[in-house]
């Protein structure tokens, strides 16, 4: 125990949001993570000894940022051990990835009467690409929906999936429920049917060891801010022969080889899919953020977050008014709580709670099928990050056993 | 923030046991209010004779703020003059932007509880929904409803 308080003091130490402000416990992590300050540094120094354009300046200092922003894209390949660095595509974050393949992959190669399957427990992003794709090739969008645990039975998955399958797209942990899916024997399957696997990994890559090799997805899309990196960095991981096969997503600089007065022709991977000025300071974040997890270390982030967890299911399952949206197991759950309060509204509990200082997000999630799903139409959710601690836990349900009170009800 | 709770009685009753919070069958006009990003949800039904609330009710779901603020509302505009509604959101609305003078609050009675709705951004929307709904009911044709 006291291991664990000297820990929870080494860790916060180094997050400045969560040192400077002991008033505030900060529990939307799903949402977005707090920034440590090697991110923060390793961007001023970026800004301050190497910024330049990178990737066309032929001076000094542009081939600095550009080693920079490449070394970031070698951090991200080794993190996730894709084969290759040009299998990694910068973007501005996951949803950015999304769309990319919605554009490039599923707008190109997507004909009438083709079927896209998803879950039910997709995030927006993860639904409205394929719902957009689908409609302009004339194509099917089915739903593949879990039971009330949140779990996916690859039998239902089966029933779903058909010859016609073109594309399966899903989250590997649900940003609700806080589910895992088995993404490795989904995209065997959806691989068997002649489908690409989509893989979502908003959730799941901050949290959990991911190998893109190891999973066989095809695709997989995540967000820096949510693993300590800065907002506007997100990647796209493809399988280099899709990529290869795909058109630009977006034109301009840096994209291009030639460019005559009426073709073209494209860079090569991955430059090919990064049009524009790059977010390289955002690339340097997230590489440091990188740097950072390894340095703490998967087995150390997933114990913090696991004991955050059993803490949170224990605790919040003590309350005989709040009900837990999905698995009552808390392996099941990642940090990710969503839950209702009997007679209280979601929005006025998220502001009840933050009467006292606990920063927690209400309403749909930005996952409106799910909730009708689950026959409810908005929630609170708490979500852990490991610099978060059993005492803010604490906090959380402490201030949850006041709402009913403060509302009126008894 | 160690303040106190927003949330007083006068808000959490009106919550709780709003007074016109059920059908009105002989209602004249009808609008369904949505504040997406949240999911609040009411339907404002008004009686409205002669240039005169005569009576008025809602149905819906959705948080404290916009259940109590639509509550708080009809008590104030039923057996006023439709002008008079009018005059009474356009003061609610200043209010909650920040701009109203004492006397303007007293006019507003208990829906004045909501005055510090001004310093959270996130629920502006909660607390105004049933009083927008309203407007635009007793928009430009509010002399002509449906039978």
């Amino acid at each position: 125990m006291a291991d664990r308080k000297a820990m929870d003091d080494e860790i916060r130490r180094q997050f400045p949001l969560v040192n400077n402000h002991p008033e505030i416990a900060y529990l939307d992590n799903s949402a977005t993570m707090q920034k440590p300050s090697y991110v923060l540094d390793a961007m001023r120094d970026f800004y301050e000894e190497e910024n330049a354009n990178p990737l066309r300046g032929l001076y000094d200092l542009s081939m600095r940022a550009t080693e920079q922003y490449e070394n970031a894209r070698e951090l991200v390949r080794k993190f996730i051990n894709a084969e290759d660095t040009a299998e990694i595509i910068f973007t501005r974050n996951a949803t950015e990835s999304l769309n990319l393949v919605g554009y490039s992959y599923a707008r190109t190669f997507l004909r009438e009467g083709d079927e896209v399957l998803i879950t039910i427990m997709e995030h927006h992003s993860n639904l409205l690409p394929w719902m957009q794709a689908a409609k302009a090739a004339g194509a099917a969008l089915k739903y593949v929906e879990c039971d009330e645990n949140g779990h996916i039975s690859t039998e239902k998955f089966r029933e779903q999936i058909t010859d016609r399958t073109r594309i399966v797209a899903m989250t590997q942990i649900s940003n609700v429920l806080g589910v895992k899916n088995d993404v490795k024997e989904f995209a065997k399957i959806a691989h068997e049917a002649g489908a690409v696997f989509v893989c979502d990994g908003a959730q799941s890559v901050p949290h959990i060891p991911v190998d893109v090799q190891d999973l066989d997805v095809d695709f997989l899309a995540f967000s820096g801010h949510k693993m300590g990196g800065p907002m506007g960095i997100g990647v796209l991981y493809g399988k280099r022969k899709l990529l290869e096969e795909m058109p630009p997503f977006l034109y301009g600089g840096e994209m291009i080889e030639y460019v005559k007065r009426d073709s073209a022709t494209y860079a090569e991977l991955p430059h090919k899919f990064e049009a524009g000025t790059v977010n390289a300071a955002g690339a340097v974040g997230l590489g440091a953020a990188i740097r950072f997890y390894n340095e703490i270390g998967f087995e150390t982030i997933m114990e913090r977050e696991e004991y955050l967890s059993r803490r949170m299911m224990e605790e919040l399952s003590a309350l005989p008014y709040v009900h837990i949206l999905g698995s009552k197991d808390p392996a099941n759950h990642h940090g990710i709580y969503t839950f209702t309060v009997d007679g209280v509204h979601p929005h006025d509990i998220a502001a009840i709670l933050d009467e006292d200082g606990v920063d927690v997000r209400a309403g749909h999630h930005c996952a409106q099928p799910l909730m009708k799903f689950m026959h409810t139409l908005s929630t609170t959710r708490a979500s852990v990050g490991f610099y978060n601690t059993g005492e803010e836990i604490g906090r959380l349900v402490k201030s949850l056993s006041t709402v009913r009170e403060k509302m009126g009800i008894v | 923030m160690a303040h106190n709770t927003f949330y007083n009685e006068i808000l959490t009753d009106h919550n709780l046991h709003p007074a016109h919070k059920h059908d009105l069958p002989d209602a004249n006009m009808e609008l369904e209010g949505v504040n997406p990003s949240c999911g609040d949800d009411i339907i404002l039904k008004l009686k409205v004779e002669d240039g005169t609330v005569v009576d008025g009710a809602f149905v819906g779901d959705g948080c404290a703020i916009s259940q109590a603020s639509a509550d708080m509302m009809l008590d104030l505009i039923i057996g006023r003059s439709v002008d008079d509604a009018k005059h009474l959101s356009d003061i609610f609305l200043r209010m909650i932007k920040g701009h109203i003078t004492d006397e303007e609050k007293e006019e507003l009675e208990e829906a004045s509880v909501l005055e510090d709705i001004s310093h959270m951004p996130a629920r502006v929307k909660c607390a105004v929904l049933g009083w927008h709904t309203m407007d635009e009911m007793l928009g430009e044709d509010y002399e002509k409803p449906a039978d």
